[in-house]
């Protein structure tokens, strides 16, 4: 009899769950496979491609300089700091050294588009986790940045300003006085989000001491920029490699403690914090001169192959150019940190409850343009 | 005797007596609920167009469902690849009747940078019926609200787009002209 009752002990059956390609949450087209027991996450499976463009591939039929448009394409809302860091692969390979005044207005360029990167990651995971109003704060800031690109060179998304050797046209007039303006208005909105939502009962028991990523399954899935952050190990290859005008200028880098969503949340909340202090010293130390080196019309780097990295809003993101001596590059390999840091969702989820994965998905602050190139 | 005049005198200034199908096209054209399905970087642009500054509830279309079957529009907004066109086509098949189709951007409508990739479809044409095109990489929020107002028109007066576009009623125009 006992033998009989064993057999029928209650035992639960997995059960696979398909969310995506097309869901609210998954910021793009993702499909994530996710094994349930009950309610309960075993396994996350992100299955990816669904906006694989084959940008790899295109930048082989095309001449380096008509490569950086498409570099605006894959993290498309941190397109500054994508075109940096296509450019300085390519500056590496022809050794091109670009002017002082360039990498000033590199570096301002750049953490102003960082700055309205992470608004809107703080606007999409107030969004995913119920606060549809969210969104609408951090965009309505956000408009002010992209105001100031317009500016700069005639787009909101998609600049392309960044070019070889240095930026397409120096900084317009009363480029400086609405920057300024900004960043007096940084501590104010940044405080009237944290009025929002760091006090909201919610939004605290979904983030903190969930989805918690350790120091070494982070390094493990060899994850970067404030993913890796967050667990507590303050890499920045702004401060390791001291590319560009960074070493000129002083900053923090925040890091966390548990490497929980909450973590993610505050390291990126500090970091605009800390990329409106660099602004500001770019602007006051901004030295006179070209903001264009000397680059050939037709640009032909020698024989051999560069990585080359610098920090992306969302990583260490690297580019692999191998030359053969001609116009076009023989083969472009791009590390994207959003493609990376999706290795970390399974470790992230594994044993949480199924709501919970929506709120680590939103916290690693994946982008499709970039996770599938 | 015209329906208007039943109408009693004294509610003469605030009953209108119209048709059944113009009273659906003035509803339709002006709460056009349109899915939240970004695909790439112009979904960025169509939630700027949503967000405070252009603010499209301006025109009713701020309602941006989450599910196919609450949602009468398709924004295609951004690179279509053919992985993604099944699903793609799968969602606009699950919109009820009737749905109308907004190719936004480059991308959508002859697949853009990418057009030579080998993953890219080469404008969403080529898998569903479009009713406006937005070009601009991405297009401005101006733009894809006027692409939302282009719309509007063509809901509520279908028989404008011949006009406007010249093709179709051929025969009114040489009448005209040999008049």
């Amino acid at each position: 009899m006992n033998e009989f009752n064993d057999n029928v002990a209650p035992k639960t059956e997995t059960f696979v769950l398909n969310m995506g390609p097309q869901h609210p949450s998954t910021h793009g087209v993702l499909r994530v496979e996710l094994d349930l027991d009950g309610e309960k996450v075993i396994r996350v499976r992100p299955i990816m491609g669904y906006l694989h463009r084959g940008i790899e591939k295109l930048l082989e039929s095309r001449t380096y300089a008509q490569g950086s448009p498409f570099t605006d394409r894959l993290d498309y809302v941190s397109s500054m700091n994508n075109n940096y860091g296509y450019c300085h692969a390519v500056e590496e390979l022809c050794g091109i050294e670009p002017p002082p005044r360039a990498n000033y207005i590199r570096a301002i360029v750049a953490e102003l588009n960082r700055i309205t990167s992470h608004m809107v990651f703080i606007g999409s995971l107030a969004n995913d986790l119920g606060a549809v109003t969210g969104m609408i704060y951090t965009f309505r800031d956000r408009e002010e940045v992209l105001d100031i690109f317009d500016l700069v060179c005639g787009a909101r998304q998609t600049y392309n300003y960044i070019r070889i050797g240095g930026v397409a046209q120096d900084i317009p007039q009363g480029f400086e006085e609405k920057v300024r303006k900004f960043l007096d208005r940084v501590p104010e909105f940044m405080e009237e989000y944290a009025d929002l939502l760091n006090g909201n009962e919610i939004f605290n028991v979904r983030l903190k001491e969930v989805s918690v990523m350790t120091k070494e399954e982070a390094l493990a899935c060899n994850m970067t920029g404030p993913n890796l952050r967050a667990t507590g190990v303050p890499f920045d290859v702004r401060k390791v490699d001291g590319y560009g005008a960074y070493p000129e200028f002083d900053f923090d880098v925040p890091v966390g403690e548990n490497g929980d969503n909450w973590d993610r949340y505050q390291v990126r909340y500090k970091e605009i914090l800390e990329s409106a202090k660099i602004v500001r010293q770019a602007l006051d130390g901004m030295p006179e001169g070209d903001f264009m080196a000397k680059v050939p019309k037709v640009l032909k780097p020698p024989k051999g192959e560069i990585f080359s990295r610098t920090e992306g809003t969302r990583g260490e993101l690297g580019f692999y150019i191998v030359s053969d001596g001609t116009t076009k590059p023989y083969r472009v390999h791009i590390r994207r940190p959003s493609f990376i840091s999706m290795q970390g969702l399974n470790p992230m989820c594994r044993g949480g409850l199924i709501g919970d994965a929506i709120a680590a998905f939103a916290s690693i602050d994946p982008l499709m343009g970039e996770v599938d190139c | 005797m015209e329906i208007v005049d039943i109408v009693p005198p004294i509610l003469k200034n605030n009953v209108a007596v119209v048709t059944v199908d113009k009273l659906f096209k003035w509803a339709r054209g002006n709460s056009i609920w349109p899915l939240s399905s970004g695909l790439a970087c112009c979904a960025i642009e169509m939630m700027s167009t949503a967000a405070a500054r252009f603010d499209l509830s301006r025109f009713g279309y701020e309602v941006f469902r989450a599910g196919p079957r609450q949602s009468d529009l398709l924004i295609v907004a951004g690179t279509l690849t053919w992985k993604m066109a099944p699903p793609l086509v799968r969602l606009y098949e699950e919109m009820p009747e009737p749905k109308y189709v907004i190719a936004m951007g480059s991308c959508a409508i002859g697949g853009g940078p990418f057009a030579d990739s080998y993953s890219v479809v080469k404008g969403i044409d080529e898998v569903l019926p479009v009713d406006v095109y937005i070009p601009g990489c991405p297009p401005r929020p101006e733009a894809l609200i006027d692409g939302m107002l282009k719309l509007k028109e063509k809901i509520m007066h279908p028989e404008r787009v011949n006009e406007k576009t010249g093709t179709g009623n051929n025969e009114e125009k040489t009448e005209a002209v040999t008049a």
